[in-house]
């Protein structure tokens, strides 16, 4: 048994051993889990993919004379934000997409631009075009604003993603007969081919399939600069049907991030389209694993090969909310670039890249290794399969209106 | 044998011209056409891969021109713009001669644009913008 204390001890040290989780696994098959234990004491994790429940806020600072943007309307390159706090705090969102953008006009539409732009091009450096209207205050008297913004400007730059690192998710296919255009991408008629989305062996949720380590608190690699778990994240949905080695079969836990964007780089937070479905937001994200014991460890050498995905029908069994898998593959079999589907082999492809996921999980051992980032204590454990948590569903009910007295 | 795949615009006086004819007639040239867009009175576009002797390729090319023709390789028309590509993979299923492929081993996806016919598929697909076709 070890300690996150420990383990931080020797990373000040220099001797601290680490690991990618792609390392860990020839490192056990040779070593065995209980000297791989003892000697080994942080694994990292990575992955880069789409997760569209991102976004950032903003406080902007007050101009002269003042402006309440709050409860008024306000725009980043057209992009419309929330303004539903106090004056000058403003929320984007990665989906958000400008008002009648004709780009979107023509099915199946481009969705070329949006939130998730916004928030590339500000962490590029770049400045963007605030423009703000309000109903004027005495305090306020200001009703309307046209500026350039940048990250330097604004007092904060936060990115707070209330839904990131699923852990696992669907293959999305199409039994239809014509191209469907979703968030699993353009998927071709009739088994044209199957789109994945996850880093496999390399995903901090599957490296901790029972969240025995990332919790409320965990310290990571977030758009290139450094964030917190905050929360588990929404659809967080622990009590699902999971293998021998406790990894979820269907979409399982998620995680709720946030992080200073004053320190991301755009090569780790991608303004994203999906043609025909919309824009959203590519982001990196590396966790760190300490081996506190051999549980720990035999978790994070799970190989992609024992990880397993359903395929879904995204033409008529996802949109109906019918539940039913057509077949379960590995990700072993999804990385070599074709699965067999109701007797077919259907090419795959992913949505979030492996090669950058590896990176991630590279450049997170060097920090380590360097002493730059340290580990952090969980201060509260996620909820997991004990939890009985029930992914539920919206049940609609009739509005049943008062009358009027 | 040789093939070549080249962009041909012509000017709205020459798309009543048999130049497809001629190639095939005259310079004994095998014509695969990849796409075309011509209408009457406006700049044509071809594409056209094109197979044959080297010196007949010449003389062909040569043809086109000196009938006014402006000709480019097709792989200057199809951009991949590998700063821009995450490799994430999702082209490269649907990419239909192989010309986007991934490397196994690496998961780093490759582009080798003599294999590309320009369908435009990857444009269609590529949620970074990082493949330009310009015609």
């Amino acid at each position: 048994m070890k300690t996150v204390e420990e383990i931080n001890q020797k990373i000040k040290k220099g001797s601290a051993v680490i690991l990618t989780a792609e390392e860990i696994i020839d490192f056990v098959k040779e070593k065995g889990t209980k000297r791989a234990t003892e000697e080994v004491d942080v694994v990292t994790t990575g992955t880069f993919g789409p997760m569209c429940s991102s976004g950032a806020y903003f406080n902007v600072g007050h101009s002269k004379p003042r402006i309440k943007i709050g409860g008024g309307k306000a725009y980043l390159n057209d992009v419309p934000v929330y303004t539903g706090f106090a004056a000058v705090d403003i929320l984007l969102g990665a989906t958000a997409v400008p008002d009648d953008d004709p780009r979107n006009a023509v099915h199946p539409g481009r969705f070329a631009y949006g939130g998730g732009h916004v928030i590339e091009e500000l962490v590029s450096g770049k400045e963007v075009r605030l423009t703000a209207t309000a109903y004027g205050t005495d305090c306020y008297p200001r009703k309307k604003i046209e500026t350039r913004i940048g990250l330097a400007d604004m007092n904060e730059a936060v990115l707070f993603n209330p839904r990131n690192c699923y852990q696992n998710y669907n293959v999305g296919v199409n039994l239809g007969d014509r191209a469907i255009y979703t968030y699993m991408g353009v998927l071709q008629p009739r088994l044209g081919n199957a789109n994945y989305c996850s880093a496999g062996q390399l995903s901090p949720l599957l490296c901790d399939p029972l969240y025995r380590t990332i919790g409320v608190g965990t310290r990571l690699f977030l758009g290139g600069g450094v964030g917190y778990v905050v929360w588990q994240g929404t659809q967080h949905s622990p009590c699902v049907p999971r293998t021998d080695l406790g990894v979820p079969k269907v979409p399982g836990g998620t995680l709720a991030v946030i992080g200073d964007l004053k320190q991301m780089e755009p090569r780790w937070l991608r303004g994203t389209s999906f043609k025909g479905y919309g824009v959203t937001l590519t982001v990196g994200i590396g966790v760190p694993i300490p081996i506190l014991d051999e549980e720990t460890l035999a978790h994070t050498a799970v190989r992609d090969e024992d990880i397993v995905a359903q395929v879904v029908d995204y033409s008529e069994a996802y949109p109906q909310r019918d539940s039913g898998s057509l077949a379960e593959v590995s990700y072993a079999q999804l990385k070599s670039g074709e699965i067999s589907v109701n007797g077919k082999t259907v090419p795959t492809a992913s949505l979030s890249s492996y090669a950058r996921a590896r990176e991630i999980a590279g450049i997170l051992k060097d920090r380590i290794q360097k002493g730059e980032f340290l580990l952090s204590e969980c201060v509260q454990r996620l909820p997991s399969s004990d939890s009985g948590i029930v992914f539920k569903g919206l049940q609609e009910k009739p509005i049943r209106l008062k009358k009027a007295v | 044998m040789t093939t070549t795949k080249i962009v041909l615009r012509f000017p709205p006086d020459l798309t009543d011209q048999p130049v497809t004819y001629n190639l095939i007639k005259e310079y004994d040239l095998m014509v695969n056409i990849l796409r075309g867009h011509i209408t009457p009175k406006e700049e044509g576009m071809l594409v056209l891969e094109l197979t044959g002797k080297k010196k007949q390729l010449d003389r062909g090319i040569d043809y086109l021109a000196k009938l006014g023709i402006e000709t480019q390789k097709l792989s200057k028309d199809v951009r991949w713009l590998k700063e821009r590509c995450t490799h994430c993979t999702a082209c490269t299923s649907l990419c239909p001669t192989k010309a986007l492929s991934v490397e196994r081993e690496t998961m780093l996806v490759d582009f080798d644009k003599t294999k590309c016919i320009a369908c435009e598929m990857c444009v269609a697909v590529c949620p970074y913008e990082a493949m330009e076709v310009q015609f």
